[in-house]
């Protein structure tokens, strides 16, 4: 909001492009150069502990600096296509899937230096939440395309199971922060923290107690419990990776994806888990609020502790079987979010909480 | 419109990234096609037939189901952000609405469209 205020108060266009280009480095900067390669090494590393084995640990301390290696290394593979490729929708399939990860971002709000205090790339985007769903459901485009390209049959069949698994659990996805919209009266994700950060009633004293009491979490726990599992089938993650199930299709839609382009798929994977990460932290968990420290600090805390849980939960669970899979999220999720999304209109009705 | 300036110039940047890094991957690997690297993987067996034959047809039923529900998902955005300001009014006109679509849903599950096999 600042921002647009700033723009709206006199602080002119050039200071707001300005201050948006900046805020657009911090994040590109941080989320490509440091978050996808540091939570490539803390997946292997968290789930070599659960399994009590070391872990890549050759490559700088604690192999922190493997997945650069990694990386650099397929820079420089063989660039292979095979033949029977459609060529063009080949080559845009991995850009397709790496454009709407990073687009989300811009209006993921994220804290700032200061405690209590947060901005976005784009904060006065008053759908946010819109634009970021609609963002993600974009990425299974590229799923589809590339499978379709790659003149494979795993790769066929994997992009199609892929697809139908995305967009059936999209639905609980949707449904499943219709809760929070009710509560919070607004799509805009700054809006939201905002809301999350005001005292219950008003007039009680504005400490950090307050805030946490107002955490979304609390007041919509089956939303929650919906959107992390539907945002697990979303990312293909265990136990619902079956697009990448290794022994029925090899790798999925990318089996015949090398070098970079691989990469590619692998780099919006991961941007997709930190985005559904930082959605439900501002979603659920009051964004960046908490006491005394920088905003920053509460957010990446929040953050990085959801991507832990998930990387436990794929230590811990086997993978489901594809009619297990379907019947669970049409027949169980998708009831129970509509349930969720009615007793909520009924609760607020009855309680009427102030309007904040 | 200004607020939507900072998303538009984010696409710029992620579609120069994207293209950029597989253009430089492309530039920068060897190139030694031979048939047999170029072959479609099968388990190591000459690929057999072609692979684009055709999809089962429970994949569009899920696809039918899957654009019906989602546009009432996104009906049901604006009502839930104005709903404080709706009142009683406006829970009942949303039950009017579930349950017909409801109605829907028990049907497609009786009819056993949401029933994998």
């Amino acid at each position: 909001m600042e921002a647009v205020v700033e723009y709206m108060t006199g602080g002119g266009i050039i200071p707001f492009i300005l201050g948006a280009v900046l805020r657009i480095a911090v994040v590109l900067l941080f989320l490509l150069l440091f978050c996808v390669p540091f939570l490539i090494w803390m997946e292997r590393r968290v789930m070599a502990l659960m399994q009590a084995r070391v872990g890549p640990n050759r490559v700088g301390p604690f192999g922190l600096l493997q997945p650069i290696a990694d990386g650099i290394k397929l820079f420089f593979k063989e660039d292979i296509t095979p033949t029977g490729v459609d060529k063009v929708v080949y080559y845009a399939a991995p850009i397709v899937v790496l454009i709407p990860a990073i687009v989300t971002f811009s209006v993921i709000p994220f804290g700032s230096i200061f405690p209590h205090q947060g901005t976005a790339i784009a904060p006065g985007v008053n759908v946010g939440l819109l634009f970021a769903f609609a963002m993600m459901s974009l990425s299974v485009y590229g799923v589809v395309l590339a499978g379709w390209a790659s003149n494979n049959k795993y790769s066929l069949l994997g992009s199609l199971r892929s697809s139908a698994q995305m967009i059936s659990y999209e639905l609980t996805l949707g449904l499943s922060v219709i809760g929070v919209l009710m509560l919070a009266g607004s799509l805009n994700l700054m809006e939201i923290v905002r809301v999350q950060q005001l005292p219950i009633l008003p007039g009680t004293a504005d400490t950090w107690l307050q805030h946490f009491k107002n955490w979304f979490v609390f007041k919509q726990p089956i939303g929650f419990a919906l959107y992390l599992i539907a945002s697990m089938a979303e990312t293909a993650r265990i136990p619902f990776d079956l697009p990448e199930a290794e022994g029925e299709l090899v790798a999925g839609f990318h089996t015949e994806y090398s070098s970079m382009k691989f990469a590619t798929f692998f780099m919006a994977e991961y941007a997709f888990v930190v985005a559904h990460s930082a959605l439900m932290t501002v979603l659920f968990f009051g964004g960046w609020s908490g006491p005394l420290l920088p905003g920053i600090f509460w957010f990446l805390l929040k953050v990085f502790s959801i991507i832990f849980f998930f990387m436990w939960v794929r230590s811990t669970l086997p993978r489901f079987r594809y009619d297990q899979l379907m019947n669970f999220g049409w027949k169980i999720l998708l009831p129970i979010a509509l349930v969720n999304v009615f007793v909520t209109g009924i609760l607020i009705s009855l309680l009427n909480p102030q309007t904040p | 419109m200004i607020q939507y300036l900072p998303i538009l110039i984010l696409l710029l940047i992620a579609v120069g990234i994207a293209v950029g890094q597989i253009a430089l991957s492309n530039f920068l690997g060897p190139k030694k096609p031979t048939p047999e690297k170029n072959a479609p993987y099968e388990c190591g067996i000459i690929p057999a037939e072609d692979a684009r034959k055709g999809v089962w047809v429970r994949f569009y039923l899920i696809g039918m189901l899957f654009i019906l529900f989602d546009m009432e998902t996104v009906f049901l955005y604006p009502w839930a952000v104005i709903y404080r300001r709706l009142g009683m009014f406006g829970l009942m006109e949303m039950a009017v609405f579930l349950a017909i679509l409801l109605i829907g849903y028990v049907y497609a599950w009786k009819k056993g469209a949401l029933t994998w096999d």
